[in-house]
């Protein structure tokens, strides 16, 4: 039979068309605009080679912060959101009457809007008549209250929180997948041998859950790298720069009418995450190899 | 021993409550403080309201232009996952069952841009350029842009599971390239056609960056932008900043709700092949 008869080619081509012109090849537009001058306020675009990129490095320009705080920001909740789903995970595969209502409840933020939870929390942070520290005051903690979203040394680990927050019950549904597709004959067979329960996760659960740890690893990477919209709810990138990353800076570009600027920011953004996807499908690939 | 194991049980019991607390708390709030009166909400906490003020939801109706988002936010969400679904499906299907360099370029290709970070400005530039900015058409082709990569790699691992003989069978039947598509394939893949149409509508439905770069006109704003300007407008009045917030995450809780199985699927689909 004859594959090019019943599979004509042209059923593809929908897809690939709209995913072409309005994804791939802006893209492709985008590193092309990086080497212009390209803003809102002339019509004619010029060709200025590296000057864009030359910019990032200079001193009084907070586009190096914004690369960091990217990092940071991917690095900080890839952490915490593997360690606590993995925890909460592990809390809700055991024998319990509500262990479904549990799992709904914590994944339930995940369907919500970024928007939606950013202003949930700009709601309950307000410094003087938010829920958070009307509630640390009621219970005689009021020495702990804080301005959770403008003092520097806060509002980083708050929007940390607020995104692990929101992003834990989907990294948690993926475990428990992992976890309820081991055997159960493995940990019947080790606690016959009189292994206790931290003895059967760090021997059983975790080497099973190898190829769990990763996909999630890769969803939260690829996720930090391009935050956006808990970012610009929370802080705007503020106070000053403090916590900006690079879709945020883009955002500024663009409102300021700094087309070359922000196109730059997204391509060098597009190597980095290019390039680290790279490596991970390179590790992954000698991993297939070795099992 | 029995105590000790029934004292580990308790602890973890009141572990699990008090984790589920955390997740709900703020969802409680926002909900108690929306049927509160302005001077009630002043300051925000859990007290309950003397008296449900139902008006909240009324004037906010009003004054945030509800009706209006609503239907922009149905119309971008339900016409981009519908745009999705046909076009992931059809290309899926002669992806993975016609295997040769072309089809394997094609595939990869389009699934690379599951990882890629997009280009904002230069896609206002491209929407400039074919007339789509600051039109409903144009927000529903992006967001379909934006769903096909995930969608076909979901799409794509669920119909190498389908025999092929079910094709050859209808062939010999007499089935064209199409007819065998609608009338034989199609049926069998409902269940992934829910999952990515879920998906892609929530993921729409939440969005609200696309809005922020490409509309200016606010009649055509979806309800998250709507949302968030509202914020801005009356950030004083926590009941009604609240009752605006219920309101709009109703709709996608009554889909997660409905349509639970559909997600999880999709999430382990994605997660198991990946």
């Amino acid at each position: 039979m004859n594959a090019k008869k019943i599979y004509p080619l042209y059923f593809s081509y929908g897809a690939l068309g709209l995913y072409f012109a309005l994804f791939f090849f802006p893209c492709m537009l985008g590193l092309f605009y990086s080497f212009t001058d390209w803003n809102s306020f002339r019509p004619e675009i010029n060709f200025i080679g590296l000057d864009n990129f030359r910019n990032l490095f200079k001193d009084n320009t907070p586009y190096l912060l914004y690369f960091g705080n990217t990092v940071k920001f991917t690095f900080l909740t890839t952490v915490w959101k593997t360690a606590i789903g993995f925890g909460l995970a592990l809390l809700f595969t055991r024998r319990s009457r509500f262990a479904n209502l549990h799992r709904m409840v914590i994944f339930s933020p995940q369907v919500l809007s970024f928007l939606i939870v950013g202003l949930v929390f700009r709601s309950l942070m307000h410094p003087s008549t938010g829920f958070v520290n009307l509630a640390l005051q009621g219970l005689g903690l009021g020495a702990l209250r804080q301005n959770w979203l403008t003092d520097l040394h806060w509002v980083f680990k708050t929007i940390i929180a607020v995104d692990t927050w929101k992003g834990v019950g989907y990294v948690m549904v993926v475990f428990i997948a992992g976890i309820q597709a081991i055997p159960a004959s493995y940990h019947e067979a080790a606690i016959v041998d009189g292994a206790t329960f931290p003895q059967r996760v760090a021997m059983i659960s975790i080497p099973m859950l190898v190829p769990s740890f990763m996909v999630v690893t890769v969803l939260n990477l690829t996720y930090g790298f391009r935050v956006f919209d808990i970012i610009y709810v929370l802080t705007n990138g503020g106070p000053g720069y403090a916590t900006g990353v690079v879709n945020t800076g883009v955002f500024k570009e663009f409102s300021k009418g700094d087309y070359g600027m922000g196109t730059t920011l997204s391509t060098v953004l597009f190597l980095f995450i290019t390039s680290i996807s790279y490596f991970i499908i390179r590790s992954m690939r000698t991993k297939e190899v070795e099992a | 021993m029995r105590l000790r194991r029934s004292l580990s049980r308790i602890s973890l019991t009141a572990l699990s409550w008090a984790v589920v607390l955390v997740f709900l708390l703020p969802m409680a709030v926002i909900l108690v403080n929306s049927f509160k009166t302005s001077a009630e909400s002043a300051d925000m906490s859990l007290a309950l309201p003397a008296r449900m003020a139902i008006a909240n939801y009324q004037s906010v109706f009003q004054k945030g232009n509800l009706a209006t988002t609503f239907l922009n936010s149905a119309i971008y969400a339900a016409g981009s996952s519908s745009l999705i679904v046909a076009l992931t499906l059809t290309a899926a299907f002669v992806l993975s069952r016609r295997k040769g360099r072309a089809t394997n370029l094609i595939y990869f290709f389009i699934v690379l841009g599951t990882a890629l970070p997009m280009n904002y400005i230069a896609v206002m530039k491209v929407m400039k350029t074919l007339a789509l900015i600051n039109t409903r058409l144009g927000m529903v082709l992006l967001y379909a842009a934006i769903g096909i990569p995930i969608s076909l790699f979901i799409a794509y691992g669920y119909i190498s599971t389908l025999p092929r003989e079910i094709d050859e069978a209808a062939v010999i039947d007499g089935c064209t390239p199409a007819s065998l598509f609608a009338l034989v394939i199609a049926p069998l893949l409902t269940p992934i056609a829910s999952t990515i149409f879920v998906l892609n509508f929530m993921s729409t439905w939440n969005d609200f960056i696309m809005p922020l770069y490409f509309l200016n006109a606010t009649r055509k704003w979806p309800m998250t932008l709507g949302v968030y300007n509202f914020f801005g407008m009356y950030q004083t009045q926590w009941n009604l900043v609240s009752a605006d917030i219920v309101l709009t995450s109703l709709p996608v809780l009554l889909v997660f709700v409905f349509g639970q199985k559909y997600i999880v699927g999709g999430i382990t689909a994605g997660a198991v092949k990946g």
